[in-house]
Order: structure tokens, then C-alpha cells, then sequence
């Protein structure tokens, strides 16, 4: 009860320091633009983003290319987890499958992404499927690496115990390695969702009509710095939203860890 | 009757660099239903490997291995495992744990968690039915183990050194709850028969203190059976005064001499 009372005292500081150090990091961005020590044309300044990002809620454009992005980012995150884990799932039980591609699989995951943007976009256009593949290829690799590690790293007295109480092979599978890779899977969701939302803004900052890669793009287009800022700084605050949503489903999920 | 016989069992392993490690030679061994024996050793002397054998998780070199008069061929069906380390699901809580055995067997989930919370009862953690294995103490995760064991009511219990983790005043503890289930066997209402017990452990005071027998396994490599004792005290046992008692004290002084040459032994090659 102690601990768990300190631990609240201290989350509290925790946050009020969080919120002071960014308060003092945009104040002094705010000063040095105004003082004209940095350059309003190179580096915005935060009154005008936050101007900028205020006409973007009201008039309603911003809620269209955040709206694309989520949707490819889920997309993404969706096939590429379902790919992945499958896959990771086979390969781990079937030892001498997993000595075969070994050698490709490391070659695939070690191609940069950015790389593949411009032949998704031949392959499927500049809607959002281009982005939904890039995130996958992203995202599948995070999702491939922890199933396979989870299934092999399974507990072997786990397993002799769940089969002298009588499991079968496919109550050991259920019983056993899918909740111990689920483990591995949900400790990953954080940097999966991260990889997702990278893969889908870097898809549509190359090539798209829609999105909060586009709009970034659109302003850097036009040396229009306050708009790749308000841009980034939407992406920031969604993320950290997500995060936090997807901490507390990690939290849920893993609840019987001590 | 007999409940597990070994006849001339070998085990060789091979070694990481190629050669091969023979951990048991040609053991035999009848173990009669409803005992409770204990297999002693050094550390290192194959007495894990013997029971595994008995439990069908690894299979003889050479020799063979009846369960009631069956040869055992695969998984031995009419045993549970305790096991030396925590072998309870961490994913699943108290009650799921304890009632796996009846759900893997195909009982309704209903009646198994009514079981389960027999179970639970008998062995005094009703309250802790939801909570997971990583919110318990040692000692209790051991009474989950023993009821998620005993739900299934198989004849044979194996048991690797199941309380050696623990402090030492718990594991007396757990060691008095399990001669109580094992001696409740045959006066609770049900009337069946005593479950046979076979329970490894390199502590000597262990084995006197539970067993109706003790076999002395000899230092590895090739282990072998170097003495076999009965252990005439009476039941129920009071295992925290039993210790100190003029007929334990002689079995263990008698049972010690053969076993102290063997723990030399390993120490020697160690």
C-alpha cells in the first residue's frame, strides 16, 4: 500500500515536470523566434502553429487526412501482425521450414523501406494500399521475430506439465505456446503501432492525396514551415495518445505477470 | 500388486561434445501399489532421469517399463508430475490452473471449476481462486501444484524434489499437507485406495519422514540401485516431532552410512 501510494505521489511529479519542461521548451522557442535570434521562415514559430492547427479543427480539413492515416495505420498494423504471427507460428514449429528461409527472411527485413515506397506506389496506386503495404512490411518483421522467439522459448516444464496433465497437441498449442507467444506479441504492440504509423505517413509523404504525410509534405512543397510543424505536431500528440491506450490494453493483457 | 516396474533400465544421453553420458544402468525396481517410496542420491545421479522414465517423458536405452502390468509405451497416462520448478501456467489464474486437467480432459467448464473449488478448499486457498501463480508465495503455489495433481485422481504421483525451493519451515509444512491428502485417501467418504508415490529428493531426513520405503541410488555415471529400506514408523506421522524420535534417528544413521560413501563419491568426480 506504501509503495503503491509513492509510486502515485511520484507518477504526479512525473507529470507536472513532463508538462513544465515542454511549457519552458515552447516558450523559449517563442522568445528566440520574437527576440529574432532564430529565423520565423526557417524554424515557425509556435503562436502561429498553434494558430495554424486551430484553423485546421475548425475548418475540419485536419480530421479527413488524420482519419487516413489511422485507417492505414491499423490496416498495416492488422495484416502485418496476422502475416506475421502465422507465419512466426509455422516456421517455429517446423525447424527444418525455418532453416530453408532463414537466409531470405534476414534479406527481406534488412531492405529499407523507403526503398519500396516508390515500387508500392507503381503496384498499388496512390490510394491508401500503397501505405497499408508499406506498414505491413514494416510491422510483419516486429510481429515474425517475437512469435517465432515466443513459441521457441516456451517453457519446457510448461510443456511436460500440461502434457502429463493430458493435453493433446493442439490443447498444447492453446493451453501453452499461443499465450506464451502472446507474451512476446503484446510486449511488441507498442513498436509494432509505432512501425505501422511510420510506414503509412512515409507512404503518403511520397505519393498520396490524403493524409498527414501528404499535408507535410504539401507544406515543405511550399516552404510553408508552419505547416510541416503543425503537421508533426499533430503526429506527435496522436501518438502518444495511441501509446497510452495501447500501455493500458498491454497492462490488461499481461495482468498476471507480477 | 505392483504399480511401476523397471526391469534392467539404462539411459545414455548424448554429451554436447559428441560422446555419450550413461546416467542409469540397468535399474530394476517394483514399486507396489499404493507405497509411498523415495529415491535417494546424490546430486547428478539420474534419479530425475528415472522418473521421467517412469513418466513416459523419456524413453529407456534399454530395458522396459510396466504400469500395472502394462508395458508403457509413450506418456504415462496414469500419473501426475510434480515437478521441481514452478510448472503452473502463469497466464492462468488460481482456479483455471488447479481445474486444467479436468478441461484438457474434456469436463465442462462449469464442473471443472466446481471441482476446482473443492480443490481449492481442501488445500486452504478459496480466497485465492482469482489471483494469478506470480501473486502467490512459494508454499502456496506448491498447494496449487498438489491440487491441479491430485484433481485428476490418478493412481501414481511422481515427485521431482517438489519442496526443495522452499525455506525450510514452509517445505515441513507442505510436506505434512501432502502425507495428509495421501493418508486422507483411504478414510475420506470415497474409500479409494492410497495413491503410489514415487518422490525423489537427495535429502535423506525428506525420505525417511514421507516414505514407507527409501532406495539409495549410487553416484553418476551409471547409477544403479546400491539399497532399498523399509521405513516402519507408524501413520499418520507427525513430521515435526518425528525427527527427533529414537526409531528415525536409527534409520537415518543406518540409511546414512550407504548413502554418504555415494555423496563422497560425487564429490570426488565433481
Amino acid at each position: 500500500m506504501k509503495s503503491s501510494r509513492a509510486s502515485a505521489t511520484h507518477s504526479g511529479a512525473v507529470l507536472a515536470w513532463q508538462i513544465a519542461v515542454g511549457a519552458l521548451a515552447i516558450a523559449a522557442w517563442q522568445t528566440l523566434v520574437t527576440l529574432g535570434v532564430l529565423d520565423a521562415f526557417f524554424v515557425s514559430r509556435p503562436s502561429d502553429i498553434a494558430r495554424r492547427l486551430s484553423t485546421w479543427v475548425a475548418s475540419g480539413t485536419l480530421w479527413g487526412h488524420l482519419a487516413t492515416t489511422l485507417e492505414e495505420s491499423l490496416l498495416g498494423l492488422t495484416a502485418g501482425a496476422a502475416l506475421g504471427i502465422s507465419l512466426g507460428f509455422g516456421f517455429a514449429r517446423s525447424p527444418m521450414v525455418a532453416r530453408v528461409f532463414d537466409p531470405y527472411i534476414k534479406m527481406l527485413n534488412a531492405v529499407p523501406r523507403v526503398v519500396l515506397a516508390p515500387l508500392f506506389l507503381l503496384w498499388f496506386g496512390l490510394g491508401i494500399w500503397s501505405k497499408v503495404a508499406l506498414a505491413v512490411t514494416l510491422v510483419f518483421f516486429v510481429m515474425f521475430f517475437n512469435t517465432y522467439q515466443g513459441v521457441r522459448d516456451a517453457d519446457k516444464v510448461l510443456i511436460d506439465n500440461v502434457r502429463m496433465l493430458g493435453a493433446s497437441e493442439r490443447q498444447l498449442v492453446r493451453h501453452v505456446l499461443i499465450p506464451s507467444a502472446l507474451t512476446w506479441i503484446f510486449s511488441s504492440l507498442q513498436t509494432s503501432l509505432g512501425f505501422a504509423m511510420v510506414g503509412a505517413v512515409v507512404g503518403e509523404y511520397l505519393g498520396a492525396t490524403r493524409g498527414l504525410g501528404y499535408v507535410i509534405a504539401q507544406a515543405e512543397g511550399t516552404f510553408d514551415t508552419t505547416g510541416v510543424f503543425a503537421g508533426m505536431t499533430v503526429l506527435g500528440v496522436v501518438v502518444v495518445i495511441v501509446s497510452a491506450g495501447v500501455s493500458k490494453l498491454e497492462q490488461w493483457l499481461l495482468r498476471w505477470k507480477a | 500388486m505392483t504399480a511401476l516396474e523397471l526391469e534392467s533400465v539404462s539411459r545414455q544421453f548424448v554429451t554436447p561434445d559428441g560422446g555419450s553420458y550413461r546416467a542409469l544402468d540397468n535399474v530394476s525396481l517394483a514399486i507396489p501399489a499404493g507405497a509411498f517410496v523415495a529415491i535417494v542420491g546424490p546430486s547428478g545421479c539420474g534419479k530425475s532421469t528415472l522418473l521421467n522414465i517412469a513418466a513416459g517423458l523419456v524413453a529407456p536405452s534399454s530395458g522396459s517399463v510396466r504400469v500395472d502390468g502394462d508395458a508403457l509405451s509413450g506418456l504415462n497416462r496414469r500419473a501426475t508430475y510434480m515437478f521441481q520448478q514452478d510448472a503452473l501456467l502463469p497466464w492462468k489464474n488460481v482456479r483455471e490452473n488447479v481445474a486444467l486437467g479436468l478441461v484438457l480432459a474434456g469436463v465442462a467448464i462449469a464442473d471443472a471449476n466446481a471441482r476446482a473449488n473443492e480443490w481449492l478448499a481442501r488445500v486452504g486457498l478459496s480466497a485465492f481462486a482469482a489471483h494469478y501463480p506470480s501473486q502467490l508465495s512459494g508454499g502456496m503455489r506448491k498447494r496449487v501444484t498438489m491440487a491441479q495433481n491430485w484433481i485428476l485422481d490418478r493412481g501414481m504421483l511422481l515427485m521431482d524434489e517438489p519442496f526443495s525451493a522452499l525455506d525450510v519451515h514452509t517445505r515441513q509444512r507442505m510436506e505434512t499437507e501432502l502425507l495428509n491428502l495421501w493418508e486422507a485417501a483411504d478414510v475420506a467418504a470415497r474409500r479409494a485406495p492410497r495413491k503410489t508415490v514415487v518422490f525423489v529428493t537427495h535429502d535423506l531426513e525428506e525420505a525417511i519422514a514421507l516414505a514407507d520405503e527409501v532406495v539409495v541410488l549410487s553416484a553418476g555415471p551409471a547409477s544403479h540401485v546400491v539399497a532399498r529400506h523399509p521405513v516402519a514408523l507408524d501413520r499418520p506421522r507427525d513430521l515435526f516431532e518425528l525427527r527427533t524420535s529414537a526409531a528415525f534417528i536409527d534409520l537415518y544413521r543406518l540409511l546414512w552410512a550407504v548413502l554418504r560413501d555415494e555423496v563422497i563419491k560425487s564429490q570426488r568426480d565433481a
